[in-house]
């Protein structure tokens, strides 16, 4: 609690108890003349003296219509038809929500803050062998940093020394800590654990990751949600409006009717209810939890719109490698001729790919353990495969293509993935299966997607169409589309959004990013997926995952739901209640007590309801 | 020059969109930006003339909303 908040709550607890005191006495001293107006202005003046003020100093400031505009005329109009209780009550109920506004909002900004607290202060340079404490500002990318144990990582680059386990939790949402080694890259922000690393720092701070990081949690608020530029537009019109409404009700009936004092009564009532404060502040509080919720989470979300529009997600797009899949081939089958062992086969294919640097030679070597064959005489025959010499016999490793050019006979396989075919010495000794896995919680997300009723997944990719459709298979992804080029896959987006139409949904695009950019900009909603370096991605992308969990994205649907519809709630409800009392206090019925309620009594469940979506899970 | 400020008691984030608007009419205001959540101000103008920017903008600040202050 601020200075100023613990000040506003003594004033309260004081104002409050002389309240009670005069209402509890009133019975013993309301014969005396006047005595009641000084002892209620007293109340007054103690709670209230602020509001009038600063209405006073707007006024001359040419702002009239604001809040403490309409406090001031509402609880001195109560004072002028000698409602001495309601008067002060008013004020004190006014101050009441202000203060529980106030913490609200301090309350959500400090859960902002802590994912602020990711930058470092201090970076730790190798200048000429000695160590220099310096400002991360400082740092030019090349130079060599020292992280010891406990300290933050300044700035991004690659670990030259040491190994040590990084927390990450701060970024990514992730508690397991991740290990790094030399050749490694690490980002700012992270938290070293007990090892001492030497990182050579390949960017400046200013493009550092914590950097990119917090210039995006700052620019959230900027993106406003439609709903909350509808309510900004919507109080600078109702203030006028009301007040205007307020007062013809005050003037007009009486001129006819007579009964001035019920009249002006009405009117006050009617302006203590309209006041907008409940859907001004609720509104715009309650995205900014959504985004902080999902901040803590690991999930960058550019702003109120775009929680906005994944909540009306209907259908998810997705590319498949990096995304679906982990963007790591291994060895998924192997299938020995007659006469060969599993061993065998790929005893071969491994010495004949020993000096390819081919992914697929990566992840048939990865595969074998045995002793590697001595291999001489390696030729690689581009695009068809290679073709080795090893312990004297020659081995041919690679496509289709590839065998029908050594002439030896081979099994046509229609396997989903990359087809490595093997012969030795003219014969042929079977196939490997190389594919790209399949990241272990794809399908849990895809499952969790569906539960949330986005029944339209689909899957993009440059990839064969077998192998295409078996990933799809084995994940529950509804449609598949394959063989794109890069250029291509905008268009199938497009097609996408063409087919969601009219039906108020909206399309999800997640990519790794790397070449997604002008995807993630297409789709209605686009994710980057664990792109914390990939510059590209994160401009393009409105809703960023710190890591590259895919469930993630059922979870962003989830808090962006869950925050649209309190909002929902906090509007039908705030909205309803108000006009309910307006009609009410118009017709006479409703007293002064249910406009303060209408007012500071929603405003306040209206900013507890709205703090709920810190909360969200 | 770019720089950042911090804003005391920016309560609302209609205040800071209504300071935002003002704040960029002012002359020599080449950007200017009020995040309410971080409550933090970035200005951007001439070096030359930062300083007197900065000051139009404070009291531009003290007349919208008595009770915010920046932070220098």
């Amino acid at each position: 609690m601020s200075g100023k908040q613990r000040k506003t709550l003594i004033r309260i607890c004081v104002a409050g108890a002389l309240f009670a005191a005069a209402l509890l006495t009133r019975g013993l001293w309301s014969g005396v003349p006047y005595l009641e107006l000084a002892v209620f202005l007293g109340v007054y003046a103690v709670i209230g003296w602020d509001v009038v003020w600063k209405a006073a100093r707007n006024i001359a400031h040419g702002q009239v219509f604001d809040e403490n505009f309409l406090m001031c005329v509402a609880s001195l109009g109560a004072f002028a038809i000698g409602e001495y209780p309601e008067a002060a009550a008013v004020v004190l109920f006014y101050q009441i929500g202000e203060l529980f506004q106030s913490l609200a909002v301090s309350r959500s900004r400090k859960s902002i803050a802590d994912l602020m607290e990711i930058c470092p202060t201090a970076a730790c340079v190798e200048r000429d062998g000695e160590i220099v404490e310096t400002d991360p500002e400082d740092v030019a990318p090349g130079d060599v940093v020292v992280v010891r144990p406990g300290e933050r990582v300044p700035l991004d680059g690659v670990v030259l020394e040491g190994a040590s386990m990084l927390d990450t939790s701060a970024l990514t949402g992730e508690s397991v800590p991740r290990s790094v080694r030399p050749g490694e890259n690490v980002i700012s922000g992270c938290i070293n654990g007990q090892g001492l690393l030497r990182v050579r720092v390949t960017a400046a701070f200013e493009d550092s990751t914590v950097s990119r990081i917090l210039e995006l949690v700052e620019n959230a608020s900027a993106r406003k949600a439609r709903t909350e530029n509808f309510i900004t537009r919507f109080a600078a019109v109702y203030t006028p409006v009301v007040v205007v409404c307020a007062v013809l009700l005050a003037v007009v009936p009486p001129l006819f009717l007579g009964n001035w004092q019920d009249w002006l009564r009405r009117g006050c009532i009617f302006l203590v209810t309209s006041c907008p404060c409940a859907l001004v502040i609720s509104v715009p509080l309650s995205f900014f939890g959504g985004i902080g919720a999902a901040s803590r989470r690991g999930i960058l979300v550019k702003g109120g719109n775009f929680l906005e529009a994944a909540a009306k997600a209907g259908a998810v797009a997705m590319d498949k490698t990096g995304t679906l899949t982990k963007g790591e081939f291994a060895v998924q089958q192997i299938c020995p001729a007659a006469g060969y062992s599993e061993e065998a086969l790929l005893g071969l294919a491994a010495a004949a790919e020993r000096y390819s640097d081919h992914p697929v030679a990566g992840a048939i070597r990865t595969r074998h353990t045995g002793s590697a064959a001595a291999v001489s005489d390696a030729e690689e025959i581009p695009g068809h495969g290679v073709r080795a010499v090893a312990d004297g016999k020659e081995i041919w490793a690679g496509n289709d293509r590839l065998m029908e050019m050594a002439g030896v006979a081979y099994d046509a396989c229609g396997a989903a993935g990359t087809v490595v075919h093997v012969a030795a010495d003219g014969t042929y000794a079977g196939y490997l299966v190389i594919a790209d896995r399949v990241k272990p919680e794809a399908a849990e997300a895809i499952a969790a997607l569906r539960g949330l009723g986005v029944e339209e997944t689909v899957m993009l990719t440059g990839d064969r169409r077998a192998a295409a459709e078996a990933a799809a298979g084995e994940l529950g992804i509804s449609q598949a589309i394959s063989e794109l080029l890069p250029g291509q896959k905008v268009e199938a987006v497009e097609g996408l959004l063409r087919t969601l139409e009219g039906s108020g949904k909206t399309l999800l695009f997640a990519g790794d990013g790397v070449n997604d950019a002008p995807v993630l900009t297409r789709a209605d909603v686009g994710i980057a997926m664990g792109s914390l370096g990939s510059d590209a991605a994160v401009e393009a992308a409105d809703v960023v995952l710190m890591d590259d969990d895919l469930r993630k994205i059922p979870l962003v649907i989830r808090i962006a739901r869950k925050t649209v519809s309190i909002v929902r709630t906090n509007v039908a409800f705030a909205l309803g209640v108000k006009l309910a009392v307006l009609i009410l206090g118009a017709a006479g019925v409703a007293g002064m007590w249910s406009a303060v309620f209408a007012d500071v009594g929603v405003t306040v469940l209206a900013v507890l309801n709205a703090l709920r979506t810190l909360q969200i899970r | 020059m770019k720089k950042k400020f911090k804003l005391d008691e920016i309560d609302c984030a209609n205040c800071a969109a209504k300071l935002e608007t003002a704040i960029r009419k002012l002359p020599g205001v080449d950007a200017a930006a009020v995040s309410f959540l971080t409550q933090k101000m970035t200005l951007e103008a001439a070096d030359d003339v930062f300083e007197d920017v900065l000051d139009r903008v404070d009291a531009l600040i003290r007349k919208l909303e008595p009770d915010c202050r920046v932070v220098r």
